[in-house]
Parts: C-alpha cells; structure tokens; sequence
C-alpha cells in the first residue's frame, strides 16, 4: 500500500460498487490534494453520489482501495467522519429543530468543548443569528444550503464533501455559495464538490468527469478542453434548431449545441468541421466563426462518446 | 389540440368522472400496497397466526395450578383428602411448604398459586367427629384463575372421603362432610375484578405507548432522509439508540406516576408493597418495552411496517400474559411463548408488589427475563443496525 504523502487529501485506486447486478462505479481512481477545490462532473446516475458516500464510509466498495486524509476508507471510517463534512444532496437536518438546536447537536456529536458557543459562532458566520429560533424546514433552498454548509463545516473538518450543494438554488445563493467555498479552501480545507454547472466547474482548481462509473477525464480547465482536441465554429443567425437538426444528421459533425442565440458545432477531426463550415456558409443566413471550444462542449461531447460507446 | 371543438370540454365533471377519479387514487394506493412486500406479507400473515394463536391458547378455565402442601398431620385421612382434591385436576401439588412463613413467600414469589393446609390432629379430630378444617388458602390476585379450582374443592369434599371412611368410621360418612374446607382468598378478598386488572392495566398501557414510540424512532429517519447525515458523523450504533431509547424512559416515568396516582385515588387499587421496589422495576420494563419497539424500528422499512409489528407484539402481550386470561389456564407451548413477553413477568410484578406486597426477592424469577428481554432486544438492535446505506 502507497501511503500517501501529508499533501494529498484523497487517494483512491480502483474504486467499484455494485447496486445489484449494476456497476455503479467502475474502477475509480483519483487523487485530491489538500487545499484543492476539486469538481465532480457528470451526468445524473453516473456514480458520483456513490463515490462520495464510500469515500466517507457511507458505502462499502465491492473492490479497491484508498484514503482519505491518510486514513484507510476500508477499515478506518470512524477516523475520516470525524474530520469530514459531508453535506448531503437532500437537505437532511431536523426540520423539526431550531436552527441553533441543529447547529448545537452536531456541536455535541463532534465532541465540541463549547457546543452552544460553537453554534452561536456558527450562526453569526451564517448571518442568522436573527432567525437561530426558526425551525430549519422553514428556511428557503438558499438558506438550507447555507446552513447545511455551516453544519458541515463546524466540527472544523480538514475535507469537505459536497454532493450538489446548490441544485435548486438561486443564483446570487450560488454565487454566496461558491464564494464561502473559495474563503474555505484558502483557510487549507480541501473540497470535493460535485455538480451539473459548468460555471461552478470552472470556478474548481481541479475537475474529473464520470459517466457511467468512470472517469473520463481530470485536470484544470484548460488541460481538459485542450486534452479534447475539438474543433468548434459558433453559428449565428435564424432558425438555429432546423439548422440545429440537419448538422446533427451531417457525417462528420459529433456535438452539436445550442446556446441561446448561437450554436455550437463540434468535430474532432477539424479539416472536416471547416470544409462543412464552407458549406454551409453558402447560405449568408448563418454567420459561421471558429471559436474556441468551451467546457460545456466538451462535458456535451463526453457524455455523448460515453453515452455512444458499448458499456 | 387545435382539432378539440371548443364545445367538447376537455375536462369533464359529473358523478362518471369522479368515480374514474377515484379509481385513479384507488389504483394508486394499490399499486403502492403491491409495492410493500413487507406488509403485504403480515396481510396474511397476521390474521393466520393469531388466530391459530389465541384460538388454541386461551383457555379461561385454568387446571393444574401450582399448590403447595401445609401438612401438620400425615395421617391417612389427611392423605386422602389430598388426594380428593388432587383428584379434581385443577391442583398440582408442586412440594409443601416448612411452615406458615414459608407458604407465604411462596405465594408473594408467584411459586404457588394455593395452599393446603391440613391441621394438626387432623385424622384424630376427625375420627371423633370434631369437624376439622381443612384451610385452602387461594392467591386471588386474580380471580378468574381461582374461581374454578375453589368451585371444584369445594365440591370434592363431600366424597373426599368415601373410600377411607369404611367399617367402623362408615357412619362419619352418612353424615354431611365430616370435615370443613374453609377458603381463604388472599390479597382481594372480595374477588373484585378491578384489583386485578388495574394494575394490569398499568403493564399494559405502558407495553403500548412505549412501542409505538421507539417502533419508528429508526425507520423516521430514514424517511425523512436525517438518517444518511446521522451515519456521516461519528456516532456509533450504542450511542445512536441509547440516545433514543432514555428519553422516552424519561416519559414512560411520567405515566407510571400517572397510572398508579389514577389507580389508588380513582380505583382504590392499594399499592401494599414498596414504591421501592415497584418503580425500579417498572423502569426495567419500560426500558424492555422500548428496546423492542427500537429493534422493530431497526427491522421494518417503513413506519406502517414499524406499526404492524408492535401490533403484532402487543396483541400476544394482551392475551398470553395473564391480562385477560389467566396464564396457567394456557397449554405448556402457550405458556412458554408467554414467557418470553415482558408484559407477562411486568404483570406478576406489579399485581403482587401492589397486591401482595411482595419485594425484590421475591420477584426475583421475573426480574431477569424482564432484563434478559431487554438486553437480547437491544443486541439484536445494534447487530440490525446498518453503519452503511450498502
């Protein structure tokens, strides 16, 4: 067993669940270092929720192995939940308990010396020292986001796992959000956060992408576009779906999408995106540009070779 | 949609459309039932087993009751008499006891449910036509499980002693009996019904509220979804249900204080015994009580399942305890399978330290089970437990 180095928040090889006969994770592997804000993309069901929950010995993996903070997510599950925040996909506090109730009975299951002056330090970080007598279901989505995240992050906890915190949040909430993450991380927390939206993915230091159980790619941002090797135009003008329809049905063409007022049209194999790009241009309707491909086109390209390829 | 005319509405209204409507929701519910293997399978389940259950079971004329001998003159009249009223089946002469204290012990203790006492001189005082008395000292704390053994000595006397009294005795026995059975009803004289139901009362509300507060103190949150945070922090399965199991000890407190005030100011139900000794007990069978509903909560998987299985405990806690029917009355499988309820050592507990006035050691052989019961319950909670959502 490589022990990894103090640097590395999570190290896992090889990581597979079963749910029944399907493989929900396939084969794992990655590597988090500390202080890193590390995204998790992909597509509903592509295993992300499960790679979460054994990384937090919430699951137990069919097969490999692994650490978190340096301890063995096998055998040493009571160590990781005490120095891991886990915030859940559902909101999952008591929403029959006060916000400061809340608050103070994970201060208390931590183990907190002061729980009471834990959670009023907690609530005055939230700004809801206000609303601490509420009960918790009364809070909006935005505010349950909130003190989700302060719930997790209370008993000081060296990583933080957030499975889709800001789905269904507005997006001034999920700005705050990203913003809370960010004063985090530079305090040395490290986070994995997993999510649908490419600008939170771009406001990750590090990104994978999993489908089906596997993670497709790692990296920066631009390490991954440019990993892509995809070539793209962006068409503007009128009737864009129509046009959308008969590119889709045009050999060559491997991703195309639709941007509010522009279409993205992508191809691997960039000698056959420009001939079809000259083509096409003969009609002066559509304005045809070379762009640079961006995260959302290659996720989009992802998910369709993934989705394409015999599992 | 453009082809709808506009005179034909879409949405219809009328007695038709609300039977489909309620057919949409009838289906509904159905589909979902079909769903929930788990009930579906008490569907059947419940009504086969108990039937079968209670139907062999119950028995409100108990036979062989646990009696023990007093014998202060062994002669063979003395023998003969008690072989009359062994004769009628309804006593199982268990051993005698050394003396007066020792017989008491053994009725507050639950050994014996009646004493036979022959006098001394018996055959002597007999013989001379001095009518002695034979004394059957019955435990009433529950009289329905007295009333026929009492019915049935008393009519044995009569010929208890037919075949003994012959030749030279033969005209003791044309005379009415030559000796007296004088019964004596102990701890409820009157043999009023309440005495003994009341303090059964008190098991059996707390057997109720007790389960249905634990029984789905587990499957809540898994429902709402609190149980996946719950199983991310460091909180062990110990922890997790003693946590959830004291305050309701707490609570169960609270109604035993409320029962037993009800049932000295309302009933008149004396409390002869000591609180010392009632209180702690109850708190174990509180604690009893709360481990299993917190073991079912572990096992269903949903809270109408959690509310099925207390059911299903509390209705044997009902009838094979000894709270509607008398215990002895039931077959030895019967009364073995009661055994292993909290509710049937809860019972002899409370009726003979309120009735009796007996004491710890006394009770000593229904304050284990009530303890085993408790603590095998909330073994089988933590070994059912899931750390994990595998």
């Amino acid at each position: 067993m490589t022990a990894a180095g103090p640097n590395i928040a999570i190290e896992v090889e090889g990581l597979t669940k079963f749910f029944g006969k399907k493989k929900v994770v396939d084969n794992l592997s990655m590597r988090v270092e500390r202080g890193m804000i590390y995204g998790f993309l992909g597509p509903n069901g592509s295993g992300k929720t499960t790679t979460i929950r054994m990384l937090c010995g919430l699951l137990t993996p069919d097969a490999g192995r692994g650490t978190c903070l340096g301890y063995d997510i096998l055998t040493q599950q009571h160590e990781i939940k005490r120095r891991v925040g886990y915030m859940t996909q559902k909101f999952s506090l008591y929403g029959d308990l006060t916000i400061r109730e809340n608050l103070e009975f994970v201060a208390r299951i931590y183990g907190l010396r002061e729980p009471r002056e834990a959670a009023r330090a907690a609530l005055e970080r939230l700004g809801l020292l206000d609303r601490a007598d509420q009960l918790a279901s009364e809070l909006s989505g935005g505010w349950k986001q909130r003190l989700a995240l302060g719930a997790c992050t209370l008993p000081d906890p060296a990583l933080l796992l957030l499975d889709e915190p800001t789905a269904g949040v507005d997006p001034k909430a999920r700005r705050d959000f990203w913003d809370e993450i960010h004063r985090l991380a530079e305090s040395g927390l490290t986070v994995l956060v997993s999510t649908h939206y490419m600008d939170e993915a771009e406001r990750c230091h590090r990104i994978a992408y999993i489908a089906a159980g596997r993670l497709l790619v790692s990296g920066t941002t631009a390490e991954i576009i440019a990993a892509a090797r995809l070539a793209t135009y962006i068409v503007t003008g009128p009737d864009l779906s129509e046009l959308s329809e008969r590119l889709s049905a045009t050999p060559g063409v491997e991703m195309v999408a639709l941007f509010g007022v522009a279409l993205h049209v992508s191809s691997r194999d960039a000698a056959r995106l420009d001939e079809i790009a000259r083509d096409f241009s003969k009609d002066p309707a559509h304005v045809w540009a070379k762009g640079a491909p961006t995260l959302e086109d290659v996720f989009i390209d992802l998910m369709i070779q993934a989705g394409g390829a015999p599992q | 949609m453009s082809a709808t005319p506009p005179e034909k509405p879409q949405f219809r209204d009328g007695f038709v459309a609300s039977l489909e409507r309620l057919f949409a929701v009838f289906l509904k519910e159905f589909l979902q039932l079909r769903r929930d293997r788990g009930t579906l399978g008490m569907i059947v389940a419940i009504p086969l087993m108990q039937l079968t259950l209670f139907g062999y079971a119950i028995n409100t004329d108990p036979k062989h009751l646990p009696t023990v001998l007093l014998v202060h003159d062994d002669g063979p009249l003395a023998r003969g008499v008690v072989g009359a009223l062994r004769a009628t089946d309804y006593f199982k002469i268990q051993g005698a006891a050394r003396d007066d204290a020792d017989a008491d012990r053994m009725i507050r203790s639950n050994e014996a449910q009646f004493v036979i006492e022959i006098p001394a001189d018996f055959d002597y005082r007999l013989v001379h036509g001095e009518k002695p008395a034979v004394l059957l000292l019955a435990d009433a704390t529950d009289p329905t499980a007295t009333v026929g053994a009492v019915a049935a000595a008393t009519g044995a006397v009569a010929s208890a002693l037919d075949r003994e009294l012959t030749g030279p005795l033969a005209t003791l026995a044309q005379n009415a009996a030559p000796f007296e059975l004088r019964v004596q009803r102990r701890y409820n004289a009157a043999g009023e019904a309440r005495r003994n139901i009341v303090p059964g009362l008190i098991g059996t509300i707390l057997t109720m509220t007790m389960l249905i507060f634990t029984s789905i103190s587990v499957t809540k949150e898994i429902e709402r979804g609190t149980m996946e945070m719950l199983l991310a922090m460091p909180v062990n399965p110990v922890e997790i249900m003693l946590g959830k199991i004291l305050p309701y000890v707490v609570v169960g407190a609270v109604q035993m204080a409320i029962v037993l005030v009800v049932a000295t100011l309302l009933f008149h139900v004396p409390i002869v015994g000591s609180l010392m000794t009632l209180i702690p007990l109850t708190l174990l069978f509180i604690t009893a009580n709360l481990a299993i509903g917190y073991t079912f909560s572990t096992i269903a998987s949903n809270q109408v399942q959690a509310f099925q299985m207390s059911f299903m405990f509390f209705l044997p806690s009902l009838l094979l305890s000894g709270f509607l029917f008398p215990f002895r009355g039931m077959p030895d499988w019967a009364q073995h399978l009661g055994s292993i309820l909290p509710l049937t050592h809860y019972l002899r507990v409370v009726r003979s330290v309120m009735l009796k006035g007996s004491g710890f050691s006394e009770l000593s052989a229904d304050t284990w089970p009530l303890a085993l019961f408790a603590l095998v319950a909330m073994g089988v909670a933590i070994r059912r437990f899931r750390q994990t959502l595998d």
